[in-house]
């Protein structure tokens, strides 16, 4: 029976030719991820167990990007017991502010993941990295902890959706309004334990920060990780970032599905998750009753540069409505520069939205942006659960980039 | 003992909100736990509780600080229709009994008193007489529960003391 290519990489790592749906094994990992929320939880519970050595001190990657810059002493006491961790351990990649970025914006860019690695990452969000076609999932800090002891992981082997995207992706359409219809399919557990697998004649037209965007938000209906096949794009990214061999894992032609989902990108309109769920998806043309008191662009989502000229191409010339708080955030350092060169955080400044330096901080109510009661937010992040930016009676609608500043435009819930 | 029922799609935002992780010690998440679903929940659940919920319990972010809230406010056991996969893994991993059975959940309304089982997976509503069998945990799984979790289970399997065959993580 043939495999998927998510298959294909465990068994590949676990040395063996083949694994089938529902196996539990362990795999030796790649690199493990962890973060100034999740780390000190890992790095506690490895003290804990009396381990005093990491597998590999380049195989481990420490991103201080939620509550930093330091949101208060609290937030202040985790970052300096993840920065005494990896001073101790001499761990290779570790990134503090002024050189780090969102954890998932940031990695890729550092040529941290590859094709047909494993990356297990203590945050869930660690999906993102499928759009090279690396298996990577979200754990919590004690499988980080595990990670960093022994460089190895526990997984039951996924069976997959196969996600054909047809027709061709056309701005002011982006990766957002893809994974939105996606969920809006599948509901927030309909690939519960499975992986996605893309594959079609339309992702061809999505360039690389768009898959970023999708499999980013995989985990959103449940999936395991979310996968894109290796292609030109692909290639191109990857060239002058990664320099150490890497493998393309193409599922077999008779690999299994539990189902096929098509999403027609021809059909494609710019879409909004309405609260409390990643999967209430509308067509934002129909939410124009909605007003807006925030507006929030950035985020592992949709932090990258293709988001940030998607948002400065609404912004340019016009202004922020009075009322609404724009905030903008570059999801990385290099981003933010790349973004200061092309003349983008000028645009956003005089359109009156407020740009910041790279942190989660509002995607989950951390700081910069928290919502109080009855505010409500158009944000490109990826939950909009009960509370998740602040009072638990202020709502959040996921849009992407141009949706968002439409938005913040408008007043209310706009389209480009 | 209590059982606190709630819907499907309790996410680990509601379990333990992202502005009290700021600190991860087991006194300060239990004093907020499920605080912006049940604001009432850590002030009443008292050791050996039960929390019953429907479809895909812990969805949402990796957060190991939910399923060490509901540990530190001391609940026996989660009963769900399913678990979202992380929080699924995070509660083996720390030795949080969880038991996956939507016919029991189906078959306990708020008020009933409740006894589970997780060794054996079996779950009766003691209001009712109604008994349910869970679905069982594999093997390799209950291997690291009944170690304690994850990191004594690795501890175990390094000094040889392993009778799972399966190897260290």
């Amino acid at each position: 029976m043939g495999m998927t290519a998510t298959q294909k990489i465990l068994a590949a790592h676990a040395g063996r030719e083949a694994v089938a749906a529902g196996e539990l094994l362990t795999v030796p990992v790649d690199l493990v991820l962890g973060n100034d929320i999740t780390a000190p939880v890992a790095i506690r519970e490895m003290e804990r167990a009396g381990c005093d050595r990491v597998f590999d001190r380049d195989r481990i990657a420490l991103v201080l990007d939620h509550f930093t810059p330091n949101k208060d002493l609290a937030a202040a006491r985790q970052c300096s017991a993840v920065r005494a961790f990896a001073e101790r351990h001499a761990i290779k990649h570790f990134y503090d502010v002024g050189v780090m970025g969102v954890e998932h914006a940031l990695l890729p860019e550092k040529g941290l993941a590859a094709p047909g690695e494993v990356i297990i990452g203590a945050d869930s969000h660690t999906c993102t990295y499928g759009a090279l076609g690396a298996f990577s999932t979200g754990v919590g800090s004690t499988d980080m902890a595990a990670g960093m002891a022994t460089g190895r992981a526990w997984f039951k082997v996924p069976g997959a959706i196969r996600v054909e995207l047809t027709g061709t992706l056309a701005r002011p359409l982006c990766g957002k309004d893809v994974v939105l219809r996606l969920i809006g399919l599948l509901g927030v557990d309909g690939a519960q334990y499975l992986s996605l697998e893309f594959g079609g004649a339309g992702v061809a037209s999505l360039p690389m920060d768009d898959r970023f965007t999708v499999a980013n938000m995989a985990v959103e209906c449940g999936a395991k990780n979310g996968l894109f096949p290796v292609d030109a794009a692909t290639r191109a990214y990857l060239s002058g970032r990664v320099t150490r061999p890497w493998t393309d894992c193409t599922a077999d032609g008779d690999a299994v599905y539990e189902r096929t989902v098509t999403v027609d990108l021809d059909a494609l309109t710019p879409l909004v998750a309405c609260p409390h769920l990643p999967s209430r998806v509308r067509p934002a043309s129909e939410l124009s009753h909605v007003p807006v008191s925030q507006v929030v662009i950035g985020s592992c989502t949709n932090g990258r540069l293709e988001d940030m000229r998607a948002a400065a191409e609404v912004l340019r010339g016009r202004r922020v409505r009075g009322g609404v708080r724009c905030l903008v955030i570059p999801a990385s350092q290099e981003i933010y520069l790349q973004s200061l060169r092309e003349g983008l955080l000028e645009v956003f400044v005089e359109a009156g939205a407020a740009v910041s330096t790279p942190t989660c901080g509002p995607c989950l109510g951390g700081h910069m942006g928290v919502l109080d009661e009855g505010e409500v937010c158009v944000s490109t992040t990826n939950r909009n659960f009960v509370g998740r930016m602040g009072h638990t009676k202020s709502e959040v609608y996921l849009a992407g980039p141009a949706v968002a500043a439409a938005s913040a435009v408008a007043g209310h819930i706009a389209v480009p | 003992m209590s059982i606190f029922v709630y819907g499907d799609n309790v996410n680990t935002d509601v379990i333990i909100p992202a502005r009290y992780l700021v600190r991860s010690d087991p006194a300060s998440l239990a004093a907020h736990c499920m605080e912006d679903i049940d604001a009432d929940f850590a002030q009443t659940v008292a050791p050996g509780d039960v929390v019953v919920a429907g479809q895909n319990f812990g969805c949402g972010s990796s957060r190991e600080h939910a399923p060490l809230a509901l540990r530190a406010c001391r609940v026996s056991c989660v009963i769900a229709k399913s678990f979202a996969r992380i929080f699924y893994r995070n509660a083996i991993n720390i030795g949080l009994p969880i038991l996956e059975c939507p016919e029991a959940v189906d078959g306990i309304s708020p008020g009933d008193r409740v006894t589970a089982d997780i060794a054996t997976g079996r779950i009766e509503n003691k209001t009712t007489g109604r008994v349910f069998a869970a679905r069982p945990l594999p093997p390799f799984v209950r291997g690291i529960i009944d170690a304690g979790g994850l990191l004594p289970w690795i501890a175990r399997a390094e000094t040889g003391a392993s009778d799972d065959g399966e190897g260290a993580v």
